[in-house]
């Protein structure tokens, strides 16, 4: 760690990676899922529709792929910052 | 071989597997038994940690739960995994880097207050045993089955066999011992669930069967399912029944509860690196996600299955006669878990949606064991689930009875009342604390405040509405001090107890209810949602509290800044 600027422009930048990241995550889950699911019956799957498929399934997917590109993204930052683990 | 000898050969079998994998990785330290020694490989915490989460809710009672509820119960689904980008963002990482036991340890430090620590202890064993009480209900009713016995002695038999097991193993042994039961859990979920796919829509993998089209009516299985449900006046299978308030704060309480559960957030403490405890929640989602994304499909399968087989010849035929029903219909009423009421005298089954005319009762717990059954599948399925059933009771109880010992022993003992106490002694206290809470867990068992999974939902809520908003804000501000902190806590905590216990019971005594689900307090909120209001409760509470006392010390902000960057962890290793 450099010094007291460094850890809080590190800071600052998990925040908004963050931020972003639960952005998708609220979309696909409470949005897609549920408040959006009314606009959404228009469009079929299988026998229903898509806010039933991201209910049941779709979120669940996001969610996985959210986790790893999260690791990844701060992963990276780290190494940037200096502070990753040697 | 009949059914039950090859239920006691498999579920044996995997008993002595689970015993021998204690033995061999018991620990030697109490790095080692409260954290494993921090060796543990992220993929293989990551199984562990499925194991530990999935739990009897999972196994046993969430496609029951989904077969019956349809699309209201999806915020089971995204509720618990949801949880799991919470805590891979905003819990996991920094609680790896402060690197102690116990969350409770955590809230001490960082809120530089026994006061903090004792309140996090109490919030964390009041949601663990409503946790374990919930394991226990699905306990009774997989070997009720499984050893063809009451309900109440299968939930004996399986309190005592918790107990044995929890006992023999610390952390370490438990993650080994918990990887091998995940392995038993998913096989034993997934192979019945890809017969089932296969026989209703000719597709091996569930996921995919449940948006296929029906082999048997050549329409999608959803519809067709969806049409027999209309035949017989239950409400339509993907449609919205509960209201959107109360359905998006169920999932925001189930999630929130997820990040909040003591029991997986010490499962962080074991990986090596920060790194790693970032990769390993999502790999611990991985494997969530095998089972979470069959559910669904094995709920409305079973329901499909289940109408199919009371009216073996459609809907608009005459229902199957009593005296012809199958023999797991038999085996099922033995236990008290299914039954038939013969209303009208005419000896056949009516199933239907109405209270006066419907002769069915079919107790949600038992769809996943009896899935199978349903299906006619061969004996050595039946077997296998009631194995796989057993291993997901065993492995949350045991990761849940070590988080309570834990506390009891390394936060309330040997940090407040008696610092000196040997080794031995703290090992000592932390069974005799694993042995009452089994006691008042199987007590409670006996009369349950609802389905295995609605009891858990519960054990979220005050989850969520406790300990999770005092780690966040104890990691992502630097101004929430000690008493803001614990006022939170009890603000939450206290306000969530009130609200189930109106609702459920003083503490669960039903008939002391002063509300019900169905027309609650406030709005549409139902107990289990109500974890949600709780944790903004806990949240605005510290807020105004530690905006008008004194600000933390330095120390503390020195430490808040310490736990947000990965440098430096491995230093936490050797204490």
């Amino acid at each position: 760690m450099a010094s007291q600027q460094d850890s809080s422009a590190y800071w600052s930048k998990n925040i908004s990676i963050i931020k972003g990241c639960l952005i998708v995550w609220f979309v696909a889950s409470f949005g897609m899922a549920i408040l959006f699911r009314p606009m959404l019956a228009g469009i079929g799957v299988g026998g229903t529709d898509l806010g039933f498929w991201f209910a049941q399934q779709g979120s669940i997917l996001v969610f996985l792929v959210l986790i790893f590109f999260y690791a990844w993204r701060m992963n990276k930052l780290d190494v940037e910052f200096g502070v990753d683990e040697e | 071989m009949d059914q039950f000898t090859l239920n006691l050969i498999v579920v044996g079998a995997t008993f002595a597997l689970y015993i021998g994998i204690a033995i061999w990785a018991r620990a030697g330290s109490t790095s080692e038994f409260y954290a494993a020694g921090r060796g543990v490989h992220p993929v293989v915490n990551g199984m562990a940690t499925g194991a530990d989460w999935m739990s009897a809710a999972s196994f046993i009672s969430m496609a029951g739960i989904i077969a019956f509820g349809g699309y209201d119960t999806s915020a089971y689904l995204m509720g618990w995994t949801g949880g799991y980008v919470l805590l891979a963002m905003l819990l996991a990482p920094y609680l790896r880097k402060f690197g102690k036991f116990t969350v409770p340890e955590f809230i001490g430090d960082r809120f530089y207050s026994q006061t903090a620590r004792s309140v996090a202890v109490a919030c964390l064993i009041i949601a663990s045993i409503t946790y374990v009480i919930g394991q226990m209900t699905g306990v009774g009713v997989a070997f009720s089955r499984f050893l063809e016995v009451d309900n109440a002695t299968g939930l004996y038999i399986g309190a005592a066999i918790v107990f044995f097991y929890a006992v023999l193993g610390g952390m370490k042994g438990i993650t080994y011992t918990q990887v091998a039961q995940y392995v038993v859990l998913i096989i034993a979920y997934t192979i019945p669930a890809i017969f089932i796919s296969l026989q209703l829509t000719g597709n091996p993998i569930p996921a995919l069967g449940l948006f296929a089209d029906a082999t048997s009516t050549g329409e999608p299985l959803l519809t067709t399912l969806n049409g027999l449900l209309a035949d017989l006046g239950f409400s339509s299978y993907t449609q919205q029944s509960d209201t959107t308030l109360n359905m998006f704060l169920f999932t925001v309480s189930l999630m929130i509860g997820t990040a909040g559960l003591p029991h997986v957030i010490v499962r962080f403490f074991t990986v090596p690196t920060v790194k790693d405890a970032r990769s390993s929640a999502g790999w611990a989602l991985v494997f969530i996600a095998l089972l979470y994304l069959t559910a669904p499909a094995v709920g409305a399968m079973a329901r499909l299955n289940l109408i199919n087989t009371i009216y073996p010849n459609g809907t608009t035929e005459a229902p199957l006669a009593y005296d012809q029903r199958p023999e797991w219909v038999q085996k099922w009423e033995q236990t008290g878990l299914l039954k038939f009421e013969d209303k009208n005298g005419d000896g056949l089954i009516q199933y239907t949606a109405s209270k006066d005319t419907n002769e069915f009762d079919v107790n949600k717990d038992i769809i996943t064991l009896a899935n199978p059954e349903i299906a006619q599948l061969p004996g050595w399925v039946i077997a296998l689930v009631a194995a796989g059933g057993l291993a997901a009771a065993l492995s949350t109880a045991a990761g849940l009875l070590m988080a309570i010992s834990s506390a009891v022993s390394h936060d309330l003992i040997k940090s407040q009342i008696n610092p000196s106490i040997s080794e031995k002694g703290e090992l000592m206290s932390a069974r005799v604390a694993m042995a009452v809470a089994i006691a008042v867990a199987t007590y409670l068992g006996l009369n349950p405040p609802g389905f295995a999974a609605q009891t858990v939902a519960l054990a979220f809520g005050l989850a969520a509405a406790s300990i999770f908003p005092a780690l966040m804000m104890g990691i992502f501000s630097k101004r929430i001090n000690d008493k803001g902190a614990v006022a939170g806590m009890l603000a939450g905590l206290i306000v969530t107890i009130v609200y189930i216990f109106l609702h459920k019971g003083w503490f669960f005594i039903a008939d002391t209810a002063s509300f019900s689900d169905s027309d609650p307090l406030l709005l549409s909120v139902k107990s289990t949602s109500f974890g949600s209001i709780g944790a903004l409760i806990n949240f605005a509470v510290a807020y105004f509290v530690s905006s008008a006392t004194e600000d933390t010390p330095q120390e503390i902000k020195d430490l808040v800044e310490a736990v947000r960057v990965p440098r430096g962890s491995s230093a936490a290793i050797d204490h």
